[in-house]
């Protein structure tokens, strides 16, 4: 029996979360006793077997089809090396690519799907965990079924280690290039601009929780009064009401200020994924439950309104009208 | 050309809510338009109204409840809605990815839509994985989390850019018909005006059972059990300020004084 993997890369790297499933692969393989084997498609599969021989992992698939990332080549590759290898579990990442492709692989394999899994346990059957509702809830599944396709969550499980044993086997795929309907015809960097949000030692962030663009000033004159640079969660800029260079998060960027203050920010995965590596962080939030509690060192449950006016006058700032 | 819009109507949860048995009481519960699929349905009005003869259907799986949501989604311009719904959808545990998709690809067949728009994810159950699904049940191609759309309709083929992860963009050449699946931002979803709640009273809306769509009660059955559902346990050791504002303001710029990164 087998657990496939299938690892993800992009403009040339391994991306992480192909190292986290090499660790949930091996976690399943083990409750299921049986083999990992991880399959590499596209791009330079020479380089990228060295970096994924990492510890359990049993057999690393190369697949030299295309150089980037396309649905059509993942989809028909990983049909053919599911006849062949037969696997109990697919284990693919729930990425923004994953999920373009592993419902199409589910459903022309006629196999159940459960994406964003954060949890696995057991054999017969195995139960998966997910959390529903923004977070708010956790919730079993057992996949009744011999063979089933996974989406794993990033950053859940951690990298494996290097020093792998695997070995390493050619599997010739057979694309049929009609049958693909996309071309990618390349990449763009976002959020370009003046401000650079990744070398601020002090982010004063805002989320929904500032309800109306008119309120945004309040948090720029927090802002001002500490020096600080001002950032968001997506929300607010899919709203149009700050830039895109603002924004934290997973589409966004990676930041480790010294302080974050987190201000009407729920928490949401994504945006955590973002800022868990700032120094200390600081989470201003009605709800005592928000997830965003879960990371804070420090917090205020109170309302935003309330307190930041309080903090503006605290550093001698001026509250605006809003 | 035909634009087909999955429409959504998701369950929110309140600050402070009840589990029962398997899933959240429905006391905890509020219901509203997906996020996603506003930005879905505003998609696809915009493109009805920059190009000629464009129909905009919106199909939804849903109680008699989500009536609501879909005129909303009316209201907003599309131009008819279909809900499909009955007791064998009522009375199962929950509907999977493949049981939705088989749902909306029997609706999409019977229209056969140039294209068919989807949220990215619904805010609730978060599979973030029906439209790509359904593309493939179609034998139609599609692209996963678009964040802008350019639609060359006598060219038969879509140019969208894919928000990935980390600030980049993937520009990719769709042919159609083809399911998209939005990402919130990309575009400014409208408020329904007076005038379009009004005009989406008369607007058709058909409801279909499994049997109208050709489909027997087998649809739902699923190898996925759910098995328990619970608040996961806080692993919050945060230390929070309490009491007036002036004084928690107070406790946290004490706390910035004294870690230095800030004068004053």
């Amino acid at each position: 029996m087998t657990v496939l993997a299938v690892a993800e890369h992009r403009r040339g790297d391994l991306r992480d979360v192909s190292f986290e499933l090499v660790t949930a692969g091996r976690e399943l393989a083990d409750e299921l006793g049986s083999d990992l084997a991880v399959a590499v498609i596209g791009g330079d599969v020479e380089g990228f077997v060295e970096e994924l021989n990492r510890e359990g992992v049993d057999t690393i698939y190369t697949v030299a089809e295309g150089e980037e990332f396309n649905h059509g080549i993942y989809a028909q590759t990983i049909e053919q090396l599911h006849a062949e290898l037969d696997p109990a579990a697919l284990l693919l990442p729930n990425s923004v690519n994953g999920l373009d492709y592993a419902p199409a692989v589910a459903e022309q394999l006629d196999l159940p799907l459960v994406t964003d899994v954060i949890a696995l346990e057991g054999s017969d059957p195995v139960e998966v965990t997910r959390e529903q509702y923004g977070g708010k809830v956790e919730i079993t599944y057992d996949i009744g079924a011999e063979q089933y396709v996974l989406t794993v969550r990033p950053a859940e499980w951690p990298t494996a280690t290097a020093g792998g044993e695997a070995t390493v086997e050619t599997f010739e795929t057979d694309i049929d290039e009609g049958a693909l309907g996309t071309t990618v015809k390349g990449f763009e960097e976002v959020g370009a601009g003046d401000v650079d949000i990744t070398e601020a030692e002090v982010l004063v962030s805002i989320g929904r929780g500032i309800e109306e663009e008119e309120n945004i000033p309040l948090i720029e004159a927090l802002a001002d009064a500490l020096d600080a640079t001002l950032s968001s969660s997506r929300p607010i800029v899919d709203n149009g009401w700050l830039p895109q260079n603002r924004q934290v998060g997973q589409s966004g960027k990676v930041v480790t200020p010294d302080v974050y203050i987190a201000i009407g920010i729920s928490g949401a995965v994504q945006h955590v994924a973002g800022m868990k590596g700032s120094d200390t962080i600081v989470a201003i939030n009605t709800d005592p439950n928000a997830p965003i509690y879960d990371i804070a060192d420090y917090g205020i449950v109170d309302d935003l309104f309330e307190v930041i006016p309080a903090l503006i006058e605290e550093f001698g700032g001026d509250v605006p009208d809003i | 050309m035909k634009i087909l819009v999955t429409v959504k109507e998701v369950a929110e949860v309140d600050d402070e809510f009840d589990i029962s048995g398997l899933d959240i009481a429905e006391s905890s519960l509020e219901y509203d338009l997906n996020e996603w699929d506003d930005y879905a349905v505003e998609e696809a009005v915009q493109t009805s109204e920059s190009h000629d003869d464009v129909e905009v259907v919106t199909v939804t799986v849903g109680p008699e409840r989500a009536e609501e949501t879909i005129r909303m989604a009316l209201a907003k311009g599309a131009d008819r809605a279909i809900r499909v719904w009955d007791d064998t959808l009522e009375d199962a545990q929950f509907l999977d990815v493949e049981t939705k998709a088989e749902l909306i690809t029997a609706v999409a067949e019977e229209e056969a839509p140039d294209l068919v728009l989807s949220g990215v994810q619904a805010g609730d159950d978060a599979n973030g994985a029906t439209g790509v699904a359904v593309a493939e049940e179609l034998g139609f191609e599609w692209a996963a989390v678009v964040n802008h759309l350019e639609l060359d309709a006598d060219a038969e083929i879509a140019s969208v850019r894919r928000e990935l992860e980390g600030g980049i963009e993937e520009l990719t050449d769709v042919e159609l018909p083809a399911v998209l699946t939005i990402q919130t931002g990309i575009n400014e979803p409208r408020y329904a005006s007076l005038r379009g709640i009004r005009q989406a009273q008369r607007k058709p809306l058909e409801v279909n059972s499994l049997e109208d769509l050709g489909l027997d009660a087998g649809v739902v059955d699923s190898p996925v059990e759910r098995t328990s559902m619970y608040e996961p346990e806080s692993e919050s050791d945060a230390t929070v300020w309490e009491g007036s504002p002036e004084e928690t303001a107070g406790e946290l710029a004490a706390f910035l004084r004294d870690k230095g990164v800030v004068d004053g």
